[in-house]
């Protein structure tokens, strides 16, 4: 578990003065995957070496199971730093080690036996699938297989935190997508808590059970990730699933805009709707899945000829948030720059 | 000027002068690189660790070592040899002979190789250095996994032109009495103008600096991984490698 108590850090004096992190305040449950996206510069590499204390905080505290990491020294904070799995964003491996030599380093560090060490760094290196790459060096690894030695050397002391810091960006989808599963898989069998730090929306929708998003150096928003996504009104919902551009409605129709707000959408809404409203509903665009087991979506469609306060009532009783498409804001300014 | 041919040495008498030199030679230069690794990599790592961003980041401290280096780096070795014969009295009680060579060639030399070490470690990436923070590695760890380690085929490399450097310097040293193959060359080829002996002391010479480049070359390829891997790999498949 991680908690951030007005987590502060400030870089520079007098006029070269900036503050990075202005009193971030969350936390990271047991378990959960805590995803932090935000625009380039935003404070996201910052906030993670805040978090393992690679950088000391300006003010405020960093709690690691309870314990604050601020308060100590540097001697201590290295026994501290074990129970933090870092995972770095360009891997981070030593050119001249192989995989199970990277894997065996936190182990070296700390003065574990030989032997102790080689059947831990097998246990590792199967955990991430790459048994048979043990003797390979970085150079002769995929990149997703050199961010997968990344990752068992981060498990390597049993920590009960993973710092992730675009673990998967520079990655093909394929990648990313093996990689989210490890990273969830070893959530789900070793209980961890997992920073998750991306600027890709798509991985925090895949991977994280929450989010928040980080600008200027301020929590601008955040939420469990099904919860926003059925918020009409959330940015970071919308920035997580952006309409996409879609047909223009027939000549005599209005154009409305629907997203799921509840859990008990029927999945025949559209028949539904035009029934209720006696009049065609034309479906103009779509984009509906599952995040979580939960639907989610949104949806353009033209209706020719309804009351608008019909039209919005009938659309809320099926679980939906119907908007005349002229008021729905486009998702793109709320995008992160990559 | 007529050359008096009898006082040149004979043909046959060459290679007990100038075999002994050679030996005299590879001593002084082995001392002489022995101690300047000792102290470089200890001396080159402190260097980096002291400046902006080190690991014990220390700005004056670093810049009196710097400038103190950076004097060692630019005198030129005669002058430097001739400018600390007190000094080198002191630790040797002589001024001339292979003692009194490798005080001088050591101070250049580790001047010389503390800059190539920094340089070196500046070259590996300092995503490396968090990653040994963050899994626990105390200061020397860092210093030795993350740093010396990483840059170790770039420092080989670094020590060969340093090694050919001090070879060099021992030469100059042979002017001063201090022996070896450059004192052969110059009481024999330059004061004597013995051309037979002096062409020996070249071919000498010349062999001598390129066995040592190519044991470095070999070393540096042995120590980096991925000319290591590309080199075991048979010929039809490193063709392979290289299309992709
Ligand atoms: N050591 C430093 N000294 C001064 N300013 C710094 C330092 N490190 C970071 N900053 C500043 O802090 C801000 C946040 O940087 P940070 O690397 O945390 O951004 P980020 O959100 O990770 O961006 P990106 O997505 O590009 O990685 C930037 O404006 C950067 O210039
Ligand atoms: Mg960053």
């Amino acid at each position: 578990m991680i908690s951030l108590e007005q987590l502060t850090k400030v870089y520079g004096h007098g006029d070269q003065r900036t503050v990075v992190l202005d009193r971030l305040d969350f936390s990271v449950d047991a378990g959960e995957i805590f995803a932090v996206v935000g625009p380039s510069g935003a404070g996201k590499s910052t906030l993670a070496q805040c978090v393992n204390l690679l950088e000391r905080p300006t003010s405020g505290s960093v709690l690691v199971n309870g314990e604050n990491l601020s308060q100590l020294t540097e001697k201590q904070l290295r026994v501290a730093r074990r129970r933090i799995g870092t995972i770095f964003q360009s891997d981070g491996l030593y050119s001249r080690r192989t995989a199970a030599q990277n894997v065996a380093l936190p182990l070296e560090y700390l003065g574990v036996t030989a032997e102790e060490t080689r059947a831990r760094v097998a246990e590792l290196l199967d955990r991430v699938g790459l048994a048979g790459k043990a003797g390979h060096y970085p150079h002769q690894l995929s990149g997703g297989q050199r961010q997968r030695v990344g990752i068992a050397r981060a498990l390597a002391l049993r920590p009960s935190v993973l710092l992730s810091d675009e673990a998967t960006s520079g990655l093909d989808p394929d990648s990313t997508r093996s990689i989210v599963a490890l990273l969830k898989e070893l959530r789900d069998d070793l209980g961890l808590s997992i920073l998750f730090i991306t600027h890709e929306m798509d991985t925090v929708l895949q991977v994280a059970d929450s989010v928040a998003r980080l600008d200027h150096g301020r929590i601008v928003e955040s939420g469990r990730i099904v919860e926003l996504l059925r918020d009409p009104a959330s940015g970071l919902g919308r920035a997580l699933r952006p309409a996409r551009s879609h047909e223009s409605a027939p000549a005599d129709a209005t154009e409305w805009f629907v997203s799921y707000t509840s859990a008990a959408v029927p999945a025949d809404w559209l028949t539904r709707l035009a029934g209720q409203l006696g009049t065609t509903v034309s479906l103009l665009g779509a984009s509906i899945e599952t995040v979580d087991g939960a639907t989610v979506g949104h949806a353009s469609i033209g209706v020719a000829g309804a009351n608008a306060e019909h039209l919005i009532s009938v659309a809320r009783s099926l679980g939906l948030e119907a908007r005349p498409e002229q008021a729905a804001q486009p998702a793109e300014i709320l995008e992160p720059v990559a | 000027m007529s050359l008096p041919l009898n006082n040149n040495v004979p043909l046959a008498e060459i290679p007990a002068l100038v075999f002994p030199a050679l030996l005299d030679t590879l001593i002084m230069v082995g001392i002489v690189m022995l101690i300047v690794v000792l102290v470089g990599i200890p001396l080159g790592a402190l260097v980096h660790n002291l400046a902006q961003g080190g690991l014990f980041e220390n700005p004056a401290l670093h810049t009196t070592i710097s400038w103190i280096v950076s004097i060692g780096r630019s005198l030129p070795f005669l002058i430097l040899m001739a400018s600390i014969v007190p000094f080198t009295r002191f630790i040797t009680g002589t001024n001339i002979g292979i003692a009194a060579a490798v005080v001088p060639m050591a101070i250049a030399g580790i001047a010389f190789f503390t800059r190539i070490v920094e340089n070196s470690l500046r070259g590996v990436p300092p995503t490396l250095v968090r990653v040994a923070k963050a899994s626990g590695a105390s200061p020397l760890q860092i210093i030795r996994t993350a740093q010396l380690s990483e840059a170790l085929p770039s420092i080989i490399g670094g020590l060969t032109i340093n090694t050919i450097a001090m070879i060099e310097y021992s030469a100059i040293a042979g002017t001063i009495g201090a022996g070896g193959i450059g004192y052969v060359a110059v009481t024999y080829g330059y004061q004597r103008f013995d051309n037979t002996v002096m062409l020996a002391t070249i071919v000498i010479l010349v062999a001598t600096v390129a066995s040592v480049q190519l044991i470095g070359d070999r070393l540096v390829r042995l120590t980096t991984p991925h000319s290591r891997t590309q080199a075991r790999l048979p010929r039809a498949s490193r063709r392979e490698a290289s299309l992709v």
